[in-house]
């Protein structure tokens, strides 16, 4: 551990940065780094304590290390060290095609895989020019497990904070509901997580039958197990004394670090990038962006309960639709109707796993050869997307999830970057913490709701 | 529609044409008879690179003439369209304003596929980002992060830093591109300007060596802090081992066949 930085860096980054005295910690070397914050202490009387918290720390939500300096009870900063999950989702999508994409990027943030799906899926549309040619029941069943998927990262994120702050009944609770909704992504999707349903184009499948029965039959008690969770939660003393006025961000500071979602509306904005900038049909469906005013970690977890009611809501609206629609056919498909883009979409169960259906088989082998080579080049070459860039968002359960997207007119991307909400949220610890109790470090990184897997890709 | 699919050029037709017109020599078309074909073929010293030896696009159905090459524009003239105009007229009203010439700190506009993208000259990229977060007609509150690109081939101009900025008081976004040289490579950083820029220029910086002038602290964020290289640059190898499946050798995933 010492002081000087990466040679390349420029002038910051050396004993007299902007920021104070800047440390390199490398892991086992807290003695040094203690014996160096005590010998730059610049503070009188106290002493002053440098305690590392994580990056296997339960209450990190994942592989997040958090370096506190502490006198006494009082945190006087907070430094956060990232990068333990950097798996280079971002440079591999760069050596597949643009489908095979989808399998990378869902596995980011892996608490929301449908919104990185669906906001890569817009990306690569928009490049293509495709995006009003979308099929309308893909985006209905897009935005239903959009919404699903809504649900089930917020139960992840409240149920984990109450056990954090002591309370497994919480946790137990809120994953009591969420293990019931990913119940209906294996059924919808096969997985319980890394789906890859939502592709260019549209979907990989429709839904299976029996899925709107199952949806129905979960919808019918989603009220009450969220009344349940609120009645145990909302007004619990030890709750509210532990997260009310704690992790404090205004607007202001929110629009400074770039924080989005939940975070921001609960300093009373009622910014939603469905409402604002709506994609896959969000504007036909009626719901309400639920804001606190608060800007503290009690205001977050209000705004995230009433998102979930919000989100059954646009749920129970996308049920609807499809029940009224019938079953997939020809008339109405989930994939895009276009030989060179569209991706032999309905898959069936065979012997030796999924794949394509017998009457695709017999279209592909029996009917039509143009219909086989558009198949055969899909899968092996995959399509051309013409050249330039687009950023696409959409509002994921922790914020604007973006995705920048560069083509260079080939059958993979040029590039991919993916603007990820945990990533830049996190950014806001330092404010959330310092000058707080050490103990409310832990509600205040649970107000966030990062997910490691995100904000290192 | 602007996928890549569109009629089949006029050319596939004509060469068909031809072959069939030609009337070959005796010879060559003995010498093209398969069996011949195969036999030479089988004699051949092999030498495998890849999967199944294809060096070049692997095309060989003519699926891959169907393509439609067409550039992303360079440059855009007026009207962008959308709210695009506006924008820009406001941009050049705040600059003047604050004493910067508009072509002096912007190099090219380009509106394409319903998203508005200023060129930014480096130098000045401090000064137009504080003028679109701070004129009241533009009003870009946030910024939604630094996206590097490594344009290998673009010569003088390899690396870009992309800045996606929003207005939340406007529900408009716009995008600045900074473009520097390999050899020098240097940016002003924002962070002054936004401070949510501080990771996403560390990132900028781990993963293309982007190097932001002005930043507070510009370590690594992503890599280790010894590690060598940035890795999302097209010069760094992804890596990667063959897998053997079924019996069959895969080669890593970026030594592997693929289509230009």
């Amino acid at each position: 551990m010492s002081a000087p930085q990466t040679p390349t860096a420029p002038a910051g980054a050396d004993d007299d940065a902007a920021e104070g005295r800047v440390y390199t910690v490398s892991g086992e070397d807290w003695d040094e780094v203690v014996a160096a914050a005590n010998e730059a202490r610049d503070f009188e009387g106290g002493e002053r304590l440098v305690i590392n918290m994580g990056p296997q720390h339960p209450s990190t939500h994942g592989v997040l290390r958090l370096i506190l300096t502490l006198e006494g009870e009082t945190v006087v900063e907070v430094r956060a060290s990232i990068g333990y999950l950097h798996t280079g989702i971002e440079k591999n999508m760069e050596f597949r095609t643009w489908t095979q994409g989808v399998t990378f990027c869902t596995r980011m943030d892996y608490l929301m895989p449908f919104f990185n799906e669906a906001a890569y899926c817009i990306a690569v549309e928009r490049l293509l020019g495709i995006e009003d040619r979308i099929p309308e029941r893909a985006q209905i069943i897009r935005v239903m497990l959009m919404e699903f998927n809504r649900v089930s990262s917020h139960l992840q994120g409240i149920g984990p904070m109450g056990m954090e702050l002591g309370a497994t009944t919480i946790f137990l609770q809120g994953l009591r509901m969420r293990e019931r909704i990913l119940d209906l992504y294996e059924m919808i999707t096969g997985l319980r997580m890394n789906h890859a349903y939502i592709r260019p184009g549209g979907l990989a499948q429709d839904l299976p039958p029996g899925a709107l029965e199952a949806i129905r039959t979960f919808m019918d008690g989603a009220p009450k197990l969220v009344h349940d969770l609120r009645t145990l939660i909302d007004a619990n003393p030890v709750f509210i004394g532990r997260t009310k006025g704690v992790a404090y961000l205004d607007l202001a500071s929110c629009m400074a670090l770039g924080v989005t979602g939940p975070m921001l509306r609960a300093t009373g904005l009622p910014w939603d990038l469905r409402k604002s900038q709506p994609y896959c049909g969000y504007e036909t469906y009626d719901f309400d962006v639920p804001v606190t005013d608060t800007c503290d970690a009690y205001g977050r977890y209000i705004l995230r309960m009433e998102e979930i009611e919000q989100s059954l809501k646009i749920v129970q609206q996308c049920v609807d639709r499809l029940a009224a629609r019938g079953p997939s056919g020809p008339d109405d498909p989930v994939m895009i109707r276009d030989a060179k883009i569209g991706w032999p979409a309905q898959l069936s169960l065979g012997p030796d796993g999924l794949g394509p259906s017998p009457e695709h088989i017999a279209h592909i082998m029996g009917q039509s050869m143009e219909a086989l080579i558009h198949h055969f080049k899909l899968i092996t070459e995959g399509f051309r997307v013409p050249a330039g860039q687009v950023y696409a968002a959409v509002e994921s359960a922790r914020g604007e999830l973006g995705a920048h997207v560069v083509s260079d007119g080939t059958t993979r991307p040029y590039r991919v970057h993916f603007r990820d909400p945990s990533f830049t949220n996190l950014q806001s610890i330092a404010s959330l913490c310092e000058g707080g109790q050490v103990a409310d470090v832990i509600p205040a990184i649970a107000s966030i709701d990062p997910v490691m897997g995100g904000v290192d890709r | 529609m602007s996928g890549p699919a569109g009629p089949a050029g006029p050319e596939e037709v004509h060469g068909a044409q031809a072959a069939q017109g030609a009337v070959p020599a005796a010879d060559e078309a003995n010498a093209s008879l398969p069996a011949r074909a195969g036999e030479e073929r089988l004699a051949e010293p092999v030498v495998r690179t890849g999967m199944f030896g294809v060096a070049t696009t692997g095309d060989t159905s003519g699926y891959g003439r169907l393509r439609v090459h067409r550039p992303p524009p360079l440059e855009s003239s007026r009207p962008y369209g959308s709210y695009f105009d506006t924008v820009a007229d406001a941009l050049g009203a705040a600059l003047q304003a604050a004493g910067v010439g508009y072509s002096d700190a912007i190099e090219r506009v380009v509106a394409d596929r319903g998203e508005l993208t200023f060129h930014v000259r480096r130098q000045l990229l401090p000064e137009v980002a504080a003028q679109f977060r701070d004129d009241p007609a533009l009003r870009f509150e946030l910024c939604t992060g630094v996206s590097g690109v490594h344009y290998l081939e673009d010569t003088d101009r390899e690396l870009h830093a992309v800045y996606h900025l929003l207005s939340i008081t406007h529900n408009r976004r716009v995008r600045l591109e900074v473009s520097t040289p390999d050899t020098d490579r240097h940016i002003p950083s924002l962070v002054g300007v936004y401070p949510t820029c501080n990771w996403h220029e560390r990132e900028t910086w781990d993963f293309f060596g982007i190097i932001f002038d002005g930043h507070p602290a510009l370590t690594r964020i992503q890599m280790p802090d010894d590690w060598k290289g940035h890795p999302q640059r097209k010069d760094y190898p992804l890596g990667g081992i063959p897998v053997e499946y079924r019996g069959a050798k895969i080669p890593a995933p970026d030594e592997r066949r693929h289509y230009a």
